[in-house]
C-alpha cells in the first residue's frame, strides 16, 4: 500500500449507451513511470479520464493516496494530488503563457519545494521566451510543453499524460522524454499513455496494455519489448 | 442644427452607453464562464434601481453628501450581487448542462417570480429616486446646457471597463474566470472549485447589472417595467459585441449610444428598429459579433434535444387522436359559451406551439421569438378588417401569408447562425416587430391595439367560428405533420443533429432550414389570423416575449422529443393558465415557479413523460 500512489480496480466507463472499459484495473507507485499502450479507441484516453473524474464511472474503484476517489469531482482528485495532461492539450488559448501556469498553480505537500515558473522554464527553455504570449500563437509542440508545465504548477504527485508524443516532430518528442524523465527525478508518478512503443520503451518503468476495455498484458516495459506475440495481437497497425 | 447641438447630442449618446455597457458588462461575463444567457439579469437591473430609491433617500436623510449618495449605490449593487448568488445556488447550478432552451425558459421564470416579488414590495406606482448631491446642476457647453450627472455617467463606463480589465488580468480570479470562459471543464481538472468560481461570477454580473440600475436613479423613475425594456437593449449589446467579451461590450454600446443619440433625430419613431437592423447586419457579416469567438467545443453536454425517431401512430394513438379531433369538434354542442371559448383559444395555440415544435423539435432551430409571425398574422388580418373593410374570408388567407413572408425574411438572416446566437436573433426581430405595432400609433393603434376585427355575419357565432377555427388549426398541424415525417423532415433533423455532415452529404442546410422557418412561420401565422377573429381585437402583446415564452413553455410541457408533446402541452398548458390565473393575483409568480420546476423536474414533458411509461409497459412482458 505504503508504495502505491493509484488504484484502479475493474473501471467501466462509456460514453451514452456506448461501453468502453470493462474492468479495467491497474496500479501506480510512486515514482514510477507506466505506459497504457495500445491502438486508437481501445480505451486509453477514456481510462485517463475516468481516473480524473472527467467521465462518471460506471463501475470500479479508484483510489489515490489510499483514499477512494470513485466519484469525486476533478477539481477534490486535482487537490489530492493528480494531475492531468489531456490529448487535446486544451490550452487557454485566450491566456498569456504565464497566465495559463497561474491557472495551474496549487500549494505544495508541507515540506515539498514547489513548482514555480522559473524552475520549468529551466525544463522547457522555448516557453521562457514567450511568457507574455497569447497561447493561442503558439506551435503545437510549445503548446505541448505548456500543458505539462501548467499541469506541475498544481504540484501533484502523480500525473496522467494523455498520449504526448502525439502529432510532434522528432526533436520535440525527444524533448518530452526528458521531461517526463524529469518528472520522474522529482518523485512524480506518471501513468502515460502511448502508441509510441519507441517513446514508451524510453521512459516507462512497466507497461499495461489495452484492447477493447480491458487490460491484456501487465508487465515490465523490457518484458512487453521482448514479447513479439503480445506486440503484433495488440499494438503495430 | 449647430456643432454644440450635435456635440450635446452626441455627449448624451455616451451616456446612455455607458449605462448600458456596465449593464452588459455583466451579463457578457456570466455568459462567458456559465455558458448561460441570463433573462434576469434585466430583473437584477431593475431590483439595483429599487433598492437604490430605497435605500439612497434613507442615506441622504443622514447628510445630503455626493459620498453618501454613490455609497448607497454601492450598497444596492452589493445587494443585487447577493441575490445573484442565490440564484446561482439554487437554479443555476441545476441547470448548466441542459439545452440552452431548458436555461432561457428557466430564467425567463426568475423574471416573472421578480416583478411580481417587486409589485409585492414597492407597489404598482413608479418610484422615482433622488438626485445626486454635488451633481444636480448643468454644465454650459458649447452655448449648450449639459447636466452633470451625465458627464459623471458618461466617465463611469470606461471607468467599469478599466476596473474589470485590471480585475480580468491583475488577480487570479479574472485569470480563472478567463480561463473558464474557454474551457471550464479543464479548469476543474486543474484542480480549481468551479461551484466558487460560478457563484463568485454570478456576483459580479448581478452586481453590475445592479450598480447599472441604481445609477439610473437620477435619470429614470424605478418601474416594474424596467426589466424587460432593459433586457433586450443588453442583448443587443452583447451579441454585436460578441458574447463574453467586456471590450466588445463597450464597443457595442458607444455605437448603439451613438445611434439612438442621432437616430432619433432622423428617424424619431423608429431607434429601436435602427438597433435591430444593426445588431442583423453585424450578425451576417461577423456571426460571433464584433470581438466575439465561435463557441468552445467543449463543456456543453447535451439530452437529446428533439425529436429522435418519429413514428407514426400505433393503434391506440390512432383512436386517441381520433378522440382528440372528435372531442374539439364536439364542445360546441355540448360546453357552454365559456367551454368553446376555451376549445378555440386551445386550438389556436395547439397550432401556434406545433409549428414552433416543428422549428425547434424537429429543425432544432431554437426561436425565441416565434410571437412574432403568430403577432404579424394577427396583426396582417385586423388591420385589413379593420383599416381596408377587407372581410374576413380573404383576411384570414392573408394571416398565413404574412407569417410566412416575415419568416422568410427573418429567417434569411436567422439561418446563418446556430446555437444561443440564432435563439437571440430571433428574438430580436420579435422584438423589431413589436416596437414597430406598439410604435406605429396612428396604423396599429399603438398599445391599445385595435378593436372591431369580427368575422363575417354567417361566422359571428361562438359555435361556428369555432369550427373554422378547428377546421384550420386540425389541417395545419396535419400538414405540418406530414411535412415530419416526410424526407423535409428527415432533413431537417439531420441538418439538426449535425450540419456540417448534412452539408457533407450535399443538403443545403440553410436553404432547407429557411423554407422550415418560413412555413412553421406561415402556420403560426394562420394560428394569429384565428386568434385575431377569435378575440375580435388586436393588441402588442400578441407578439411580445411573454407570447413567446407561452408557445415555448407549451412545447415544454409537452415533452420535446414527442411530435404531437406540443399539441398535448399546449392545452395543459392554456388550462392550467386558465384555472389558476383568476385565482391569485400572483399568477406570474406561480407560472414563473412552473416553469422552473417543469424545466428541474421534467425535462422532457407530458409527452416523454408517456412515452417513458409506454416503453416500461412495452418492457413488462420481456422481464416477466
Amino acid at each position: 500500500m505504503s508504495d502505491t500512489v493509484l488504484q484502479v480496480e475493474q473501471l467501466a466507463a462509456g460514453y451514452g449507451p456506448a461501453e468502453v472499459l470493462f474492468g479495467v484495473a491497474l496500479v501506480l507507485r510512486r515514482g514510477e513511470v507506466a505506459a497504457l499502450m495500445g491502438r486508437n479507441g481501445a480505451g486509453k484516453s477514456t481510462t485517463l479520464k475516468t481516473i480524473m473524474g472527467l467521465l462518471p464511472p460506471r463501475a470500479g474503484r479508484v483510489r489515490l493516496a489510499g483514499q477512494d476517489i470513485t466519484g469525486w469531482a476533478p477539481y477534490r482528485i486535482a487537490r489530492l494530488g493528480l494531475g492531468y495532461v489531456p490529448e487535446e492539450r486544451r490550452i487557454f488559448t485566450d491566456l498569456t503563457v504565464a497566465e495559463n501556469l497561474e491557472v495551474g498553480r496549487r500549494p505544495a505537500q508541507p515540506g515539498r519545494e514547489a513548482w514555480t515558473p522559473e524552475k520549468l522554464f529551466a525544463i522547457f527553455p522555448n516557453l521562457a521566451e514567450m511568457r507574455r504570449r497569447r497561447a493561442s500563437a503558439m506551435s503545437g509542440g510549445e503548446q505541448q510543453m505548456l500543458t505539462i508545465a501548467r499541469t506541475l504548477m498544481g504540484n501533484p504527485d502523480a500525473v496522467l499524460l494523455d498520449e504526448p508524443s502525439e502529432g510532434l516532430a522528432p526533436v520535440i518528442v525527444e524533448l518530452m522524454a526528458e521531461a517526463v524523465l524529469r518528472m520522474k527525478e522529482e518523485g512524480i508518478a506518471v501513468l502515460l499513455s502511448e502508441q509510441n512503443l519507441d517513446f514508451a520503451a524510453a521512459v516507462a518503468d512497466r507497461a499495461y496494455v489495452i484492447e477493447k476495455g480491458s487490460i491484456r498484458f501487465q508487465g515490465s516495459m523490457a518484458a512487453l519489448e521482448a514479447d513479439e506475440a503480445i506486440r503484433q495481437a495488440y499494438l503495430t497497425v | 442644427m449647430d456643432a454644440g447641438f450635435l456635440l450635446v447630442q452626441s455627449l448624451s449618446g455616451l451616456a446612455s452607453a455607458s449605462s448600458l455597457f456596465i449593464i452588459a458588462s455583466g451579463l457578457t461575463l456570466v455568459f462567458g464562464v456559465t455558458r448561460i444567457v441570463n433573462f434576469a439579469h434585466g430583473s437584477f437591473y431593475m431590483l439595483g434601481a429599487y433598492m437604490a430609491v430605497t435605500v439612497v433617500p434613507w442615506l441622504l436623510e443622514i447628510e445630503r453628501s455626493p459620498w453618501l449618495f454613490f455609497v448607497g449605490v454601492l450598497i444596492s449593487a452589493a445587494v443585487v450581487g447577493l441575490l445573484g448568488v442565490a440564484m446561482e445556488l439554487l437554479l443555476l447550478r441545476r441547470i448548466y448542462k441542459v439545452p440552452e432552451l431548458f436555461q432561457l425558459l428557466a430564467t425567463f421564470g426568475v423574471v416573472l417570480m421578480v416583478q411580481d416579488a417587486v409589485l409585492k414590495i414597492w407597489g404598482p406606482v413608479d418610484i422615482t429616486g433622488p438626485r445626486a448631491p454635488g451633481l444636480r446642476h448643468g454644465v454650459e457647453i458649447m452655448g449648450q446646457r449639459f447636466p452633470a450627472y451625465e458627464l459623471f455617467l458618461i466617465c463611469a463606463g470606461p471607468a467599469v471597463l478599466g476596473a474589470l480589465w485590471l480585475l480580468m488580468h491583475r488577480t487570479r480570479f479574472g485569470v480563472l474566470i478567463r480561463a473558464a470562459t474557454r474551457d471550464r471543464e479543464m479548469v476543474g481538472a486543474l484542480g480549481v472549485n468551479q461551484a466558487m468560481l460560478f457563484t463568485g461570477t454570478l456576483f459580479l454580473g448581478a452586481f453590475l447589472a445592479g450598480l447599472g440600475g441604481a445609477l439610473q436613479i437620477p435619470r429614470v423613475s424605478a418601474s416594474a417595467q424596467m426589466d424587460l425594456s432593459i433586457i433586450t437593449e443588453v442583448f443587443v449589446v452583447t451579441v454585436i459585441g460578441g458574447m463574453g467579451s467586456v471590450t466588445g461590450a463597450f464597443l457595442a454600446a458607444v455605437l448603439i449610444g451613438q445611434l439612438q443619440a442621432f437616430g432619433v433625430l432622423v428617424f424619431p419613431k423608429i431607434t429601436l428598429v435602427l438597433v435591430f437592423l444593426l445588431m442583423a447586419v453585424v450578425l451576417v457579416v461577423k456571426p460571433w459579433g464584433l470581438l466575439g469567438k465561435p463557441e468552445p467545443a467543449a463543456g456543453r453536454a447535451t439530452l437529446p434535444e428533439g425529436i429522435l425517431h418519429p413514428r407514426g401512430f400505433a393503434l391506440p394513438e390512432k383512436l386517441l387522436a381520433a378522440l382528440a379531433v372528435a372531442a374539439a369538434l364536439a364542445v360546441p354542442v355540448f360546453g357552454d359559451a365559456y367551454a368553446v371559448k376555451v376549445a378555440t383559444e386551445v386550438l389556436v395555440f395547439a397550432l401556434a406551439a406545433f409549428s414552433l415544435h416543428f422549428l425547434v423539435g424537429n429543425g432544432g432551430i431554437v426561436s425565441f421569438g416565434h410571437a412574432a409571425y403568430f403577432g404579424l398574422g394577427a396583426y396582417a388580418s385586423g388591420l385589413l378588417v379593420v383599416r381596408l373593410g377587407v372581410p374576413m374570408e380573404p383576411a384570414l388567407l392573408v394571416a398565413p401569408v404574412a407569417g410566412a413572408a416575415f419568416a422568410f425574411l427573418f429567417g434569411f438572416f436567422v439561418v446563418r447562425l446556430s446555437g444561443i446566437y440564432l435563439a437571440m436573433l430571433t428574438l430580436a426581430f420579435a422584438q423589431i416587430a413589436y416596437a414597430v405595432c406598439f410604435q406605429w400609433v396612428e396604423v396599429t393603434g399603438g398599445d391599445n391595439g385595435l378593436v372591431g376585427v369580427w368575422p363575417s355575419a354567417w361566422a359571428t357565432s361562438r359555435h361556428v367560428y369555432h369550427y373554422i377555427v378547428a377546421a384550420g388549426a386540425i389541417a395545419g398541424i396535419v400538414a405540418l405533420r406530414h411535412v415530419i415525417y416526410a424526407p423535409f423532415g428527415a432533413t431537417l433533423r439531420a441538418a439538426r443533429d449535425s450540419a456540417p455532415r448534412a452539408d457533407a452529404i450535399g443538403i443545403d442546410v440553410r436553404t432547407h432550414q429557411l423554407l422550415g422557418f418560413t412555413m412553421a412561420g406561415g402556420a403560426a401565422g394562420l394560428a394569429g389570423g384565428l386568434y385575431a377573429f377569435s378575440k375580435g381585437s388586436i393588441d402588442p402583446t400578441m407578439l411580445a416575449i411573454p407570447m413567446s415564452v407561452d408557445f415555448l413553455a407549451m412545447i415544454l410541457l409537452g415533452g420535446i422529443q414527442t411530435v404531437m408533446g406540443a399539441v398535448v402541452g399546449a392545452g395543459a398548458f392554456h388550462a392550467i393558465k386558465d384555472i389558476f390565473m383568476p385565482l391569485t393575483d400572483y399568477w406570474r409568480f406561480l407560472l414563473g415557479a412552473s416553469i422552473i420546476a417543469l424545466v428541474l423536474l421534467f425535462p422532457r414533458g407530458l409527452g416523454g413523460a408517456f412515452a417513458s411509461v409506454r416503453a416500461r409497459v412495452a418492457a413488462e412482458p420481456a422481464r416477466a
